[in-house]
């Protein structure tokens, strides 16, 4: 070992000699079954940790997605004791651990394996989502002015980070199924993040009331509380479009305005 | 036989990070037909991790900044073994590519006057790094990810390339299989992009995910490119070090550049104690001077926690080795102490570092607007890459391009933070657009199936061995020789028996069994990620055994100095044709006139 090889203190990286069970939902499309495994406990260690170390030592086929083991790329989402979660940001000593942790796939998603899902429609819907259109530039050097203070509620929307777990956890798409009526609260993000961009010109109303079906949602706010980014997609996003649907469809006196171009987007 | 489907494009592009995605869109727009193929899903490759910026001479922020500052910055911080066009190239298009973005809906902080905001970061002498808070990459991939999927490109997602085919000398197109269910896909086309990022994974302590297995650099090598400056890695001085199942994720510079400082268990503010003489200019002399420059004193100069992230990582090291560590064995970095200077620091901080706020209060428990974090050196970036042309990112293979982190040029020895984001653009955009050319230009290639069968049963062999070993933990012992003996500080006795030690451990990879089937399989996965990861692993140390000096990312405990007589060559590895790997010089050609003169005057 090099000379200035830095390692921490051996005692103190074998803190503890606690165990967890973890209880793994193991199968594919066709089914599958809960499966037992235990594990030992380090200090600061996160659900993602576990399953890996189970992965490595004990079966090395179990399938899980990760890349950051950071929250910042989403994809390590899973049913942690039945809460839609990151695996990556969940510690274990945040968990009880007298009883197993139970690790379930999202649900509202068709398995592939263990904990893997089947994620795509999310990316098809998206391709359906009208695209940025931005305003002539600002200034002759083709560049845009905007606020900070302008910026501040795209910017909200703008850290999501694609786990979908506000998708599995509205109730429209995994009891209900409506996938082909409705975009589900990560692409109602989607859109808030367009519709309130400073330089975006696009109108998205109409495809949000008919084929994104933002009247579905009936704010129970679940979305809102499993978000790992903390954005408030009820009260930011999904309320303030359901209003401008509402404005543009059913307020008369700004759809006359609208007519006579006397009032554009907001 | 083994069945498999195939694709047909003009272009593929192998990586869907910032690099692969910004080739897609300019292969696209040159209307040729583009496939892109991912080993995750579309969004989340290692670009979305990117924290503190994208270096660009906006000159919004401070209008004395033009490319030229940017070119000689780079420059210094590559110590003059970087590619001076490419870099030359990087600092003059890294602007347009930036606001492009902003063309594209990315939403950067702003300036007072509603500009992009310009942030300071390590070995650049004015703020350059556009930036999100912490966040930049999420907002780098996000943006073109959103303008990418609406012009014509295929995607294929969670689908691993395992080898390249050939036509000749030509490159002719890729092998790769499905993850979900371990189906094979080849795909056949006229140019080949790869754009798989780096090779962290090589390493126990890292900042990479489990995609940074240097398969671009594999892939290269085995088809017949070069490889070069592999010695180069760039150990980023503060990864989190406490709890031990956090140990390596990154901490951005950008908590430095706002103004927080490392301390050692003295609470000196050692970064001041040692200044490299290159820098010694554009240093602070004063901790007090340095938050000046934090706070946009244009009279101050850049505090010591800014140098380059070589030097900085070294200097850690020296506190922990001589007993000035903190407790589990880095050092300390603060940035609750500005409380002491601005009245709203708790909220300022969670405003510009709100990642990093959230990383800590969640993974280690510490609130990082009252109390220091705990950080050390990990594995980040490397330097060495794919050899490509300077203007069109072409190896030497026809038809085979390379670029963003899994190729070589602007950076030298060493890296300067933020600019690899804009490397991604500039030269993603460079490769995309050449590769476009090239396929308009040549005729169809043609698929040998022999080829294909080949590699198929290459793929499969893990699953007919019947060892008794896994591949995981010849992948941890890989890990661990090259964090002990590649790692920060190397000797040549230490890489010799590391060069003994790869071997072994290829022979045993060439033994690893896998278990279950095909279907979503870590084992099989991570099996075949081996042979890459030990391509990279001899590479490093072949090339760092022969740089007896030390420079940039590369310190030898054996030659501590720098030697002029290396700054005069590149080192580059490729494939004999016995399968054995060769190294060689390449004298870096001479720098035209202008270029030194820009170099000469920011000294
Ligand atoms: C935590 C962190 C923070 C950073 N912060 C900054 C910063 O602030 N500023 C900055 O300039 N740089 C930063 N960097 C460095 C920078 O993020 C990376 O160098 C850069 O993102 C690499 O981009 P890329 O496009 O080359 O590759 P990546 O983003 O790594 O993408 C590689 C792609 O290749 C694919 N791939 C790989 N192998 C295969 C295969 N065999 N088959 C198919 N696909 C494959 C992957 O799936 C992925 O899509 C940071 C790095 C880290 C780790
Ligand atoms: S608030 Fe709306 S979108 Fe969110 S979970 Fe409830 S119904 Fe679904
Ligand atoms: S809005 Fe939040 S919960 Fe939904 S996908 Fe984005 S980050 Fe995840
Ligand atoms: S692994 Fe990236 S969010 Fe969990």
């Amino acid at each position: 070992m090099a000379t200035l090889e830095m390692a921490p203190p051996a005692e103190k990286t074998a803190s503890t000699s606690k165990t967890a069970t973890l209880r793994i939902w193991r199968g594919d499309v066709n089914g599958g079954k809960f499966a037992d495994y235990v594990t030992p406990v380090s200090e600061g260690m996160v659900v993602l940790d576990a399953v890996h170390r189970v992965q490595a030592e004990q079966a090395n086929d179990l399938a899980v997605r990760w890349n950051c083991k950071a929250g910042k790329c989403g994809s390590c989402s899973a049913e942690i004791n039945g809460k839609p979660s990151l695996m990556c940001m969940t510690q274990l000593s945040h968990l009880p651990l007298e009883q197993p942790v139970i690790l379930e796939p999202m649900r509202a998603f068709p398995s592939i394996k263990d904990l893997v899902t089947d994620v795509s429609w999310n990316f098809k819907v998206k391709k359906r989502i009208k695209p940025f259109q931005p305003r002539p530039p600002d200034a002759p050097d083709g560049t845009w002015r905007m606020s900070q203070g302008d910026v501040d509620r795209v910017q909200e929307f703008r850290k999501c980070i694609e786990c979908f777990l506000c998708q599995d956890v509205c109730h429209i798409l995994r009891d209900h199924q409506m996938h082909d009526e409705f975009i589900g609260p990560r692409f109602l993000v989607h859109v808030a993040g367009l519709e309130m961009h400073p330089l975006d010109t696009a109108d998205r109303l109409k495809e949000l009331k008919e084929a994104h079906g933002v009247g579905l949602c009936n704010i129970t706010k679940c979305c809102t509380k499993v978000c790992p980014e903390h954005i408030k997609i009820t009260d930011n996003a999904i309320i303030p479009l359901k209003e401008r649907v509402v404005d543009e469809f059913y307020d008369p006196v700004l759809r006359v305005l609208r007519v006579l171009g006397l009032r554009g987007k907001s | 036989m083994t069945e498999y489907q195939t694709h047909e494009h003009d272009v593929l592009i192998i990586g869907a990070g910032g690099a692969g995605l910004r080739a897609a869109i300019e292969a696209s727009a040159a209307g040729v037909s583009v496939g892109l193929v991912c080993k995750s899903l579309l969004g989340k490759a290692h670009t979305v991790m990117a924290e503190g910026g994208i270096a660009a001479a906006l000159s919004n922020t401070d209008e004395r900044d033009n490319w030229r500052v940017h070119f000689a910055d780079t420059m210094r911080g590559g110590q003059y073994v970087n590619n001076w066009r490419m870099a030359q190239l990087h600092a003059q298009e890294a602007p347009d590519r930036v606001r492009e973005l902003e063309a594209w809906g990315a939403v950067f902080d702003r300036t007072p006057d509603g500009r992009i905001l310009q942030r300071n970061f390590g070995g650049h002498r004015y703020p350059r790094l556009a930036h999100v808070g912490d966040r930049t990459g999420l907002e780098l991939i996000r943006t073109l990810q959103d303008h990418g999927i609406h012009k014509g490109i295929d995607v294929y997602m969670e689908c691993t390339v395992v080898r390249l085919l050939k036509d000749g000398d030509r490159v002719a197109g890729a092998l790769a299989f499905y993850r979900d269910h371990g189906r094979f896909v080849v795909f056949k086309a006229k140019a080949v992009v790869l754009a798989t990022g780096g090779i962290g994974k090589a390493y126990k302590i890292t900042s990479n995910s489990w995609e940074g297995t240097g398969d671009g650099h594999a892939l290269a090598y085995d088809a017949g490119a070069e490889l070069q400056d592999m010695e180069f890695i760039q150990f980023h001085p503060t990864g989190m070090i406490w709890p031990p199942s956090v140990r390596g994720i990154l901490v951005t510079e950008g908590v430095r550049g706002e103004g927080g400082i490392l301390l050692n268990n003295k609470g000196e503010q050692f970064m001041y104690n040692d200044i490299p003489p290159l820098y010694v200019n554009q240093t602070a002399k004063t901790p007090e001077e340095g938050w000046r420059y934090c706070q946009g004193d244009r009279d101050a100069n850049r505090p010591a926690e800014l140098l380059t992230r070589d030097h900085v990582a070294r200097c850690i090291m020296r506190e922990v080795r001589s007993g000035r560590g903190s407790p589990h064995g880095g050092v300390f970095l603060d940035i609750s102490w500005i409380k002491t200077k601005l009245p709203n620091a708790p909220e300022h901080i969670k405003r510009k570092l709100p990642s990093m706020y959230h990383q800590f209060k969640e993974l280690g428990d510490i609130d990082i607007t009252k109390e220091p974090m705990e950080v050390g050196p990990t594995t980040h970036y490397v330097m060495g890459g794919v050899r490509v042309d300077s203007e069109t990112q072409m190896s030497r293979v026809p038809g085979l391009f390379a670029c963003g982190e899994c190729a070589v040029g602007i950076n030298g020895a060493n890296r300067l933070g933020g600019n690899s984001l804009s490397d991604l653009l500039v030269f993603g955009k460079r490769a995309g657009e050449y590769a476009g050319q090239y396929a308009r230009q040549q005729g169809p290639t043609q698929l040998d199936a022999g080829q294909v069968q080949d590699a198929v049963r290459w793929a499969l062999a893990p699953f007919e061995r019947d060892g008794s070993e896994g591949p995981f933990q010849i992948q941890q012992e890989l890990q661990e020789l090259m964090q002990n003996l590649v790692g920060i500080v190397r000797r040549e006795d230490e890489m010799e028996r590391a060069l003994v030690g790869l071997a072994a451990l290829r022979e045993r990879a060439s033994r690893a069994t896998v278990t279950g089937n095909r279907d979503y399989n870590p084992g099989w996965h991570t099996a075949l990620d081996l042979h890459n990861l030990l391509t990279v692993s001899e590479a490093v140390t072949r090339a760092a055994l022969a740089r007896k000096e030390s420079r940039g990312g590369h310190f030898r405990d054996d030659y501590p100095d720098k030697d002029p007589r290396f700054g005069t060559f590149n080192h580059v590895v490729s494939k004999r044709p016995d399968d054995e790997m060769r190294l060689e010089q390449a004298t870096i050609p001479e720098m035209p006139a202008e270029l030194k003169q820009i170099i000469e005057e920011m000294k």
